[in-house]
């Protein structure tokens, strides 16, 4: 049995971060890039706050570097998804459709996801004027109008972003003030391409019938009034959720969802099993946050697997 | 190796190929589509192109195709089959799933 030193569950900045430290201390890391590769960062555009970059960076760039940093100290990378873990015994098992992988340490790095409206017409509508991914689909609504639901940074960044191709956009708001930042804000209400429905939400996507978006049906939360909208696209901004249901009953969570750490550290409560990045951190995430606790986890399982040696 | 398929060869490539063929629909400033392609790339050097050929359609350069089959989301994936969209998904998503999506034209 090949028992691997560590293994990464995960390719955003906390798993790359982690890979590059792993593998300059000789622990011949194994990562899985899961179904997101690259992760939140793929679907950014303009990065102006990680440092080292003057003039900023795209997202997508920032992830391959990473990634070939990665490679170059040879991180084994795995593009397979995980589709279970069991952290009740040691070695550990990571297991995916084709193969089983062990390991002495883990560093759990799955992120979080962009969460979806959570309706059927959504679903059977996804790629179909339905989508998750301004930066990627925006091109295709040329001279069209969307909506954008959410009231934080990323659906104003989303609104601004979509107007340079959008007719008209639409922010939907189920309250009556956003929660977004003053400078989002303000940017916002200057464009003139973007105008605000407050206090509703969407209580159903419509076009399933004919296989593409055609309108939304809006509902007043303060007045329960029903109305319908017609619209090309919907962009869904409203927060994001942990990657975690891979660890439930094994690992402890915040009520939430996210892991829950030993403050100051990457450890989880299973020893030998650490978490870094968005999928342990609900408060700051941030790309250099991320990558800082992908350092701290590396370190983490380094020293764990020296001490044991050890003992 | 993948093909490239564009507005002026899709017909003689694909429509009128006598083997299925699935095609990536993608654009350079998609994140999610240049996470995808090595995986794509990888399937590619691997399937045997007499059973299911493979290819990508830029989308920043193909607006018929874009039109054509109505993309509104990508990366996108289509498979062509006697001339006429047999499967289509969309999403980046990890080698397995590709394999298990294209097994009815592997076989």
């Amino acid at each position: 049995m090949n028992v691997r030193d560590v293994i990464i569950i995960g390719s955003g900045p906390a798993g790359w971060t982690a890979a590059v430290y792993a593998a300059r201390a000789e622990l011949k890391p194994v990562l899985f890039e899961g179904a997101e590769p690259g992760g939140q960062l793929m679907t950014t555009t303009e990065v102006e706050n990680y440092p080292g970059f003057v003039d900023g960076i795209q997202g997508p760039d920032l992830m391959a570097a990473m990634r070939g940093q990665a490679k170059r100290f040879n991180t084994e990378i795995i593009t397979e998804m995980v589709t279970k873990v069991d952290l009740s015994k040691r070695p550990f098992v990571v297991s995916t459709v084709k193969a089983e992988y062990v390991a002495k340490t883990i560093i759990i790095s799955t992120g979080a996801s962009a969460r979806r409206l959570s309706l059927e017409s959504e679903k059977q509508l996804y790629g179909r004027g339905v989508s998750a991914c301004a930066t990627c689909d925006g091109f295709f609504f040329k001279g069209k109008n969307v909506i954008v639901v959410g009231g934080g940074d990323s659906a104003m960044e989303e609104a601004n972003f979509l107007t340079r191709f959008a007719e008209k956009v639409t922010i939907v708001h189920r309250k009556a003030e956003f929660r977004a930042s003053k400078i989002m804000q303000e940017r916002t209400f200057k464009n003139p391409k973007i105008n605000v429905i407050w206090n509703s939400a969407i209580e159903e996507i419509l076009g399933v019938d004919v296989g593409k978006v055609t309108g939304v049906k809006l509902k007043n939360v303060e007045t329960g009034e029903v109305s319908e909208m017609p619209i090309d696209g919907v962009f869904a901004a409203i927060g994001h959720e942990p990657n975690t249901s891979l660890f439930k009953g094994q690992l402890d969570l915040d009520e939430k969802g996210y892991i829950k750490t030993m403050a100051g550290s990457s450890k989880t409560n299973v020893p030998g099993v650490f978490a870094a990045g968005d999928v342990q951190d609900a408060r700051y995430r941030q790309a250099i946050t991320a990558a800082g606790t992908g350092c701290m986890a590396a370190l983490d399982a380094e020293k764990f697997l020296s001490d044991e040696e050890h003992a | 190796m993948e093909n490239v398929y564009t507005d002026q060869n899709f017909d003689s490539e694909v429509l009128k190929s006598s083997v299925p063929v699935f095609v990536d629909f993608w654009a350079p400033w998609c994140g999610p589509c240049r996470a995808t392609s090595p995986i794509i790339e990888e399937l590619a050097g691997e399937i045997d192109s007499a059973k299911l050929k493979i290819g990508k359609v830029n989308c920043d350069e193909n607006s018929g195709l874009v039109q054509t089959y109505n993309i509104l989301s990508i990366p996108a994936f289509i498979v062509f089959k006697d001339g006429k969209e047999d499967l289509r998904f969309s999403g980046s998503m990890g080698k397995e799933d590709f394999l298990a999506k294209l097994a009815p034209y592997l076989g």
